[in-house]
């Protein structure tokens, strides 16, 4: 019986660690829309409709307004990120190649090589004003393509 | 009639015994009964299992990927060491098909010997950027590297090209139509040769230089599509993760209760999986995880001292002898250039067949899987740049955790490396 109670114990430790290592935490905003952190933009992200694959290389789209909700043009957006629990970045410089639209800017280069949680974060600089914001993505199952 | 029931009373009375003596005797070897995977894991499990892997899809930048004509004559081209400055190398000097398409060797020996182990070409069709530091980011382009580097074959593309011309000609006209006429061209000569091979290369008119090139990069791309051929077969881990998949208990015995474990800390506390992912356990991205340099004076910088090399490279996909458009030339144009975590970081190699080809490591500093995972679990710092894995307390990688393996987990763990070992199949062009 002590026995018993002891492998429990071990296996319950087991698992721990592997939530430790594996799992993104719990509390993680997955919004794919916020404002930037001072404010001063709004930023919504549209990953493709298709989920990639893993190690493909594909485009997003950064929709940028003001807080009261005017699109904003001409805007340098730089992309960044990576992966906290691993230590990494990303592994393409994703770069904004075209304004689609007013406010609406393609982002190419987008790669995830793994399943897990990833930062992406963007900073935007305009003619009048400059600001950051962080954007959590948990890439899933590889083979959803 | 009662002799019947009781018959079968005894019979489930002896399978309800052997039942737990099985499982007394699983949980005496594991500690935990195995094959008790949460829906989580088998999904982490199923991901890296053959059965996941897509068939890479065509280079654009290689008209020939794929084609049967190409495929033969990249064989040919391949195991031909007249293709060497002296005639004794070939590619499959150092990626011997006998020796799962390495050699077995600290570092490479061609016609000198080189800094860097020889990496496997099995299953390279699926890669993002190719040699340990990428300095190359397509199949083609890589064939073309050893054949002029001087340790290697130690030769140059007039010579190749003239050798093409003379025992090659059908082969080559079929795949890549008229060979250009090389009157003029001298017997050596390169831009990256010798002194007296660059000039030589100077002295021939641009048009003619042009040609050389062209007929140069054609021999990488026959070797590139013989290359995409050679494929990884199926593992007792991917029998194993069928079985999980499928929920089919028989099918789970594939696997010791060792082996079970060991595939546990690498999913789970060992991290592997955090780079080692996908069917072929790679994530075909670099990573400085802090392994000594072959000559601390020297150390090597990996991807950060290429990156600049691979954007200028007239053999890349954006240059004059590639078939691709511009836009289809996506790894190159989004090329990470200026991150710091470059300095002394290596590619991410393939675990299929690990246990069968040592030593390990860029510069084969491990000569067994014991010390490959107990360097892991040491996890010292670079000597170039900054390891990624986290080492304790005042590192900056807050939400990386250390690797801690008891000593029995890294016998499990190298027990279970051995389980990706398969066959290396030929695949018929499609």
């Amino acid at each position: 019986m002590t026995t018993r109670l002891f492998d429990t114990t071990l296996s319950a430790l087991a698992l721990a660690s592997l939530a430790g290592c594996m799992t993104p935490p719990p509390d993680l905003d997955l919004s794919l829309q916020h404002p930037t952190q001072d404010k001063k933009f709004v930023v919504a992200m549209q990953p493709p409709t298709t989920p990639p694959a893993i190690n493909q290389i594909h485009s997003w789209q950064v929709k940028l307004s003001t807080p009261d909700g005017a699109p904003v043009t001409h805007a340098r957006i730089n992309v960044d990120g990576g992966m906290p629990q691993h230590g990494h970045g990303l592994p393409t410089r994703p770069q904004v190649t075209r304004e689609l639209a007013d406010g609406t800017y393609l982002v190419e280069g987008m790669k995830f090589s793994m399943t897990g949680w990833w930062e992406i974060k963007l900073a935007i600089q305009t003619a009048d004003a400059a600001d950051k914001v962080t954007f959590n993505r948990v890439v899933t199952d590889p083979t959803a393509r | 009639m009662r002799k019947t029931r009781q018959l079968a009373a005894s019979a489930i009375g002896a399978a309800a015994l052997l039942f737990i003596a099985l499982t007394v005797s699983d949980a005496g070897v594991l500690g935990r009964s195995p094959g008790q995977w949460t829906p989580d894991q088998v999904g982490v499990i199923a991901s890296l299992s053959l059965d996941k892997l897509t068939a890479a899809s065509n280079d654009p930048s290689n008209a020939a990927d794929g084609q049967a004509a190409a495929i033969a004559f990249g064989r040919a081209l391949f195991n031909d060491s007249r293709f060497s400055r002296d005639g004794s190398v070939s590619c499959a000097s150092c990626h011997a098909p006998d020796k799962q398409f390495q050699d077995g060797l600290p570092v490479a020996k061609g016609v000198g010997v080189g800094t860097r182990r020889a990496m496997p070409v099995v299953g390279t069709g699926h890669n993002a950027w190719f040699f340990w530091d990428g300095r190359k980011e397509s199949l083609w382009s890589q064939a073309l590297g050893p054949l002029e580097d001087k340790v290697e074959h130690g030769g140059n593309r007039a010579r190749y090209a003239r050798l093409l011309q003379t025992h090659y000609r059908t082969q080559y006209e079929a795949v890549f139509g008229r060979m250009p006429m090389l009157e003029g061209v001298p017997g050596d000569a390169s831009p990256l040769g010798t002194a007296d091979e660059q000039l030589a290369w100077q002295s021939i008119p641009a048009g003619q230089r042009a040609n050389v090139d062209r007929v140069f990069a054609n021999m990488g791309k026959a070797i590139a599509a013989y290359e995409k051929s050679l494929a990884y077969g199926e593992s007792r881990f991917d029998r194993y993760a069928r079985a999980i998949a499928a929920n089919d208990a028989s099918g789970q015995r594939e696997f010791t209760a060792q082996e079970v474990n060991g595939l546990r800390v690498f999913i789970g506390n060992g991290q592997c999986v955090t780079c080692h992912n996908g069917p072929l356990l790679t994530d075909q991205a670099f990573h400085n995880t802090g392994v000594a340099p072959r000559d601390s004076a020297r150390p090597d910088r990996g991807r950060a001292a290429v990156v600049a090399k691979v954007k200028a490279d007239p053999f890349n996909c954006l240059g004059p002898f590639s078939d691709a458009r511009p836009e289809q030339c996506s790894e190159l144009r989004f090329i990470v250039a200026d991150d710091p975590a470059l300095e002394g970081a290596f590619k991410t190699p393939s675990l299929r067949n690990v246990a069968l080809r040592p030593p390990y490591m860029h510069a084969g500093q491990f000569a067994t899987l014991e010390q490959v995972v107990n360097h892991y679990m040491q996890s010292p710092a670079a000597v170039l740049g900054h390891s990624e894995l986290a080492r304790g307390k005042g590192e900056s990688h807050a939400e990386r955790k250390p690797i801690r393996l008891s000593q029995e987990e890294a016998r499990d763990l190298v027990a279970f490396l051995a389980t990706l070992s398969g066959p290396i199949v030929e695949k018929a062009p499609q």
